[in-house]
């Protein structure tokens, strides 16, 4: 299984800033098509090749199946599908985040993973009000980095909403 | 470290402790005790009194003493056991629960019930060891001073005079410790134990008698017992010599020279015994006295021959087996995968290589298997605390009743084994209660006097079945319907057995005439019920007026371990549970018929069974569509049978039953799923959903498209 670690923080000067700057945030920066999206880092457990994924039948397309986690079954999901982008192709590049959301594990289907980036308050501006196939539900806000927009994905709510099905409703609303 | 550190271990021993001896008390033959069974409820007695000693529950570590001396009596015949002495016995190990609870909650026995059972046990130590005590006065060894074997100079100056107290406990004096006709090996064993209770001044002596010169604070009978766990006690010796002052000791050597005779213990307890009436606080002082040097002797001593026994288990929390379970089966992983690598070497150059993977494959296995069966436990550990049970109720009850235990080694996941306890108990209190008859009113019907309750547990279709049968008066469907209606309960008169049976699931439901300690508070059911819907089973109640009642726990498995028999459809490989496989056959094209368009039947052997295609079911890709070139096998799930049609059998093997609700949520037709040996995941089919599945996916069919051309045409 090839597991990469993630990847360092890109320079000294964001560490330093991290260390003095309580309120600012690490992501990590993923990329689906053109798009660059970002998770809290403290949510991502590990990033892994996309390999070995079983099936699962009567499942939404964007369930790709369950793999095998060091022996704990975890569903893996392509966001690429979910979020209806062109070109969904599985190859030695493709990757998966591995996100722990609640107590629950899942991996999700990137096109690749680029950096951590150290974002703090003020570079985090609200999402505004839009988005038919990514609601901003599921949105913590975007993120400017000088000529970068990094979408900052609210991984939580978007793995246990109803329409990822990933959750019993039945069993959610215990 | 602090000693209240180890409180919790003590603890969880003791009870463990109290699980055997009741078990064993259970057990006994009375007329014909196994003397074996009579030393293992002794060591646990003996056990649990040296670890309440050390850590100073003064109340257990005085029950305890109380009935390792009867026992101890017991184990050497001098107790003549009785049917009502075993029930005093288990009556002391309840109480010794109590008490163990109670210091385990921080709080303090109960005073009065300690008194009782200490009344007991020596109002019994009284009367039955009165009648025996008088042919015990003549000593079977003869304490024969030492033979040629220059005797070693006492140091009578070495002894401090040390007052003696009440009991035992001396002061430093020098014994000498005779071991007639004991092995070399247990020889030096016993030296050794010698040596851990005083000074050894000197050693001599062959095989047939060995003198050891001991100095030591330790008195006679707590020596004796150290000892007696490795030789008997006519093997052994213990005179006094050169002891300065200590009075006790004095007389308990001139009276009795040697007290390996069972006469000394005994009479200890006599005197113990005789002021029993006047139970107070000063007798109980000096109970505790003479123990507290013995605890701290025998514990060391129990060791060597009790170690197979008792210390066989060690304690680890579930998770470091959880992550020793998953780490075993990413190793397995990495050799399937240094073995894909090596097929593409050059196996003549490297054959040295081939067989260390070789070696490393069979070694990974036997390691996987190992590990995996640390989780799983037998229901026995279930099934063997209903005896008691049943013998308790059934004796309050008036009742007689013979208990049979089925599948016993059917393992289950602990924290299923665990949950399922409180449920079961239920179900048995109820069956025994209500369901078997009085004696008498069995006659009257026909059936034999004694009543019989019947537990089982199986594997089957993916499920344990633990099941709860009497051979009572069952349900009373008139009852039931009745209590419903005044309930308040919405009941008609045609509505099946089960839904009527299901009734009784109802709160507040139950159908007893009159309101017992045991049951009938209508609390229960439905609790049950709860319990059993929270490990993600169901209760099923079978039942016929007159002939009994079948409770029936199905339980999905969680990290059981299945049997299973891997199938290949298309690309893709599923675990059919073993349990459900009937059988599997190539059908040929006279035995399919086609029924109502779409359906299909397969006859075998007279019967005529539905045929679902596993890759409609689940929608797999590139699946073999031409039924005669397919496997079908036969399946049963939830009392249907159908047959289930694969492309290939790949084998059969165990699996670790993984639930993929943990991380996802439930799917149709899967019940679980596995890893298998290259890693990947494979999914456990759920026999009687997927035929549900199949039906509502044929439903839908045949609502939104019109019936298309068969795929497969019986000619």
């Amino acid at each position: 299984m090839t597991t990469t670690t993630v990847p360092q923080t890109p320079t000294a000067v964001d560490k330093a800033q991290a260390a003095t700057d309580v309120h600012s945030q690490e992501f990590l920066v993923f990329s689906l098509g053109s798009e660059e999206y970002a998770v809290d880092i403290l949510k991502v457990q590990e990033i892994r090749g996309y390999e070995n994924v079983t099936r699962i039948a009567n499942a939404p397309d964007f369930i790709k199946g369950v793999t095998n986690l060091r022996g704990v079954i975890v569903p893996i999901v392509d966001l690429r599908i979910k979020f209806h982008l062109e070109n969904v192709e599985y190859g030695g590049q493709t990757v998966v985040i591995v996100v722990n959301v609640g107590e629950r594990i899942v991996g999700i289907v990137v096109d690749g993973v680029s950096d951590v980036m150290t974002l703090s308050p003020d570079q985090i501006k609200p999402a505004p009000e839009f988005g038919v196939t990514l609601s901003s539900d599921y949105l913590s806000g975007l993120g400017s980095l000088e000529d970068r927009m990094l979408v900052l994905v609210d991984i939580d709510k978007l793995l246990t909403s109803e329409e990822m099905a990933l959750v019993d409703s039945s069993t959610a609303k215990k | 470290m602090d000693i209240t550190d180890f409180y919790d271990t003590f603890f969880e021993e003791a009870e463990e402790l109290l699980g055997d001896m009741e078990r064993h008390l259970l057990d006994l033959d009375v007329d014909d005790p196994d003397p074996e069974q009579l030393n293992a409820i002794f060591r646990a007695a003996h056990s649990i009194k040296g670890g309440a000693g050390t850590f100073g529950f003064v109340v257990l570590q005085e029950t305890t003493h109380i009935l390792e001396n009867l026992l101890d009596h017991t184990r050497r015949g001098e107790l003549t056991l009785r049917r009502d002495i075993v029930d005093t016995f288990l009556e002391a190990k309840d109480m010794l629960h109590d008490q163990l609870d109670a210091y385990r909650n921080g709080a303090e026995p109960d005073p009065e019930a300690f008194e009782r059972i200490c009344r007991t046990l020596k109002q019994l130590a009284l009367d039955e060891l009165g009648k025996s005590m008088g042919g015990d006065t003549a000593a079977p060894a003869p304490a024969a001073p030492p033979k040629a074997e220059p005797e070693p100079a006492p140091a009578p100056t070495a002894d401090e005079p040390v007052a003696g107290d009440s009991g035992g406990d001396a002061g430093e004096r020098r014994l000498c410790i005779s071991l007639l006709d004991v092995g070399d090996k247990d020889r030096q064993l016993l030296v050794e134990e010698l040596g851990q209770l005083g000074e050894i001044a000197s050693q001599s002596g062959d095989a047939k008698r060995y003198d050891v010169h001991l100095s030591t604070g330790v008195s006679n009978d707590d020596i004796e017992a150290v000892m007696c766990f490795i030789v008997e006690p006519e093997q052994l010796t213990i005179v006094d010599e050169g002891n300065s002052g200590s009075p006790v000791a004095a007389t308990e050597s001139s009276g009795a020279p040697t007290t390996s005779s069972p006469a000394a213990p005994a009479a200890g307890d006599k005197t113990a015994a005789e002021d029993a009436p006047a139970a107070s606080a000063p007798e109980s002082g000096a109970a505790k006295a003479p123990d507290k040097p013995g605890k701290a002797a025998a514990k060391p001593a129990a060791k060597p021959k009790g170690g197979g026994a008792e210390s066989s288990s060690i304690r680890v929390p579930v998770d470091k087996v959880d992550q020793i379970i998953n780490l075993v089966g990413e190793l397995i992983i990495t050799q399937a995968m240094l073995d894909q690598t090596a097929s593409e070497i050059d196996g003549v150059t490297h054959s040295s290589l081939h067989n260390g993977l070789n070696l490393l494959q069979r070694n990974a296995r036997d390691l996987q298997e190992a590990v995996m069966s640390i989780r799983m436990m037998p229901m026995d550990y279930v099934f063997s605390r209903f005896p008691r049970l049943v013998r308790d109720l059934a004796a309050k009850l008036n009742k007689e009743i013979e208990l049979v235990t089925e599948g016993k080694s059917t393992e289950l996941d602990k924290s299923l084994i665990e949950r399922i306890i409180d449920p079961l108990t239920h179900l048995v209190r109820n069956s025994l209660d209500h369901g078997i008859e009085l004696p008498d009113a069995r006659e009257t019907v026909g059936k034999p006097r004694v009543g019989r309750l019947t537990l089982s547990a199986q594997h089957q279709g993916g499920n344990i079945l633990i099941e709860v049968i009497d051979d009572g008066a069952g349900l009373s469907r008139e009852k039931i319907l009745a209590k419903a209606e005044k309930n308040g309960l919405s009941v008609s008169d045609s509505m099946s057995d089960d839904e009527v049976w299901q009734l009784i699931f109802a709160p507040g439901f139950s159908t007893a005439e009159q309101v017992s300690d045991v049951s009938g508070r209508g609390v229960g059911m439905d609790v049950v019920k709860r319990n059993i819907q929270s490990m993600g089973g169901h209760v099923e109640i079978m039942s016929r007026y007159g002939q009994g009642t079948t409770t029936r726990i199905v339980l999905p498995l969680t990290l059981a371990i299945l049997d299973g028999m891997s199938i290949k459809v298309g690309e893709e490989v599923f675990i059919l549970p073993l349990g459900a496989v009937l059988e599997s056959l190539q059908p040929s094209r006279d035995d399919l018929y086609s029924m109502a368009g779409d359906d299909l039947l397969l006859k075998v052997r007279d019967e005529y069974l539905p045929v679902i295609a596993l890759h409609h079911v689940l929608d797999v890709a590139e699946a073999r569509t031409e039924l005669t070139e397919c496997i079908v096998v036969i399946v049963q799930g939830e009392g249907r049978r159908y047959a289930l049609v694969v492309d290939d059998l790949i084998g059969q093997q165990q699996v670790v039953v993984k639930n993929l609700e943990t991380n996802y949520r439930k799917v149709p037709g899967i019940s679980a799923a596995t890893i298998l040996g290259d890693g990947s995941v494979a999914l456990i089919l759920d026999i009687a959903d997927l035929h549900r599945l199949s039906r509502r996916k044929s439903g839908k069919r045949a609502a939104v498209s019109t019936p298309s051309a068969q795929e497969v045409l019986p000619s």
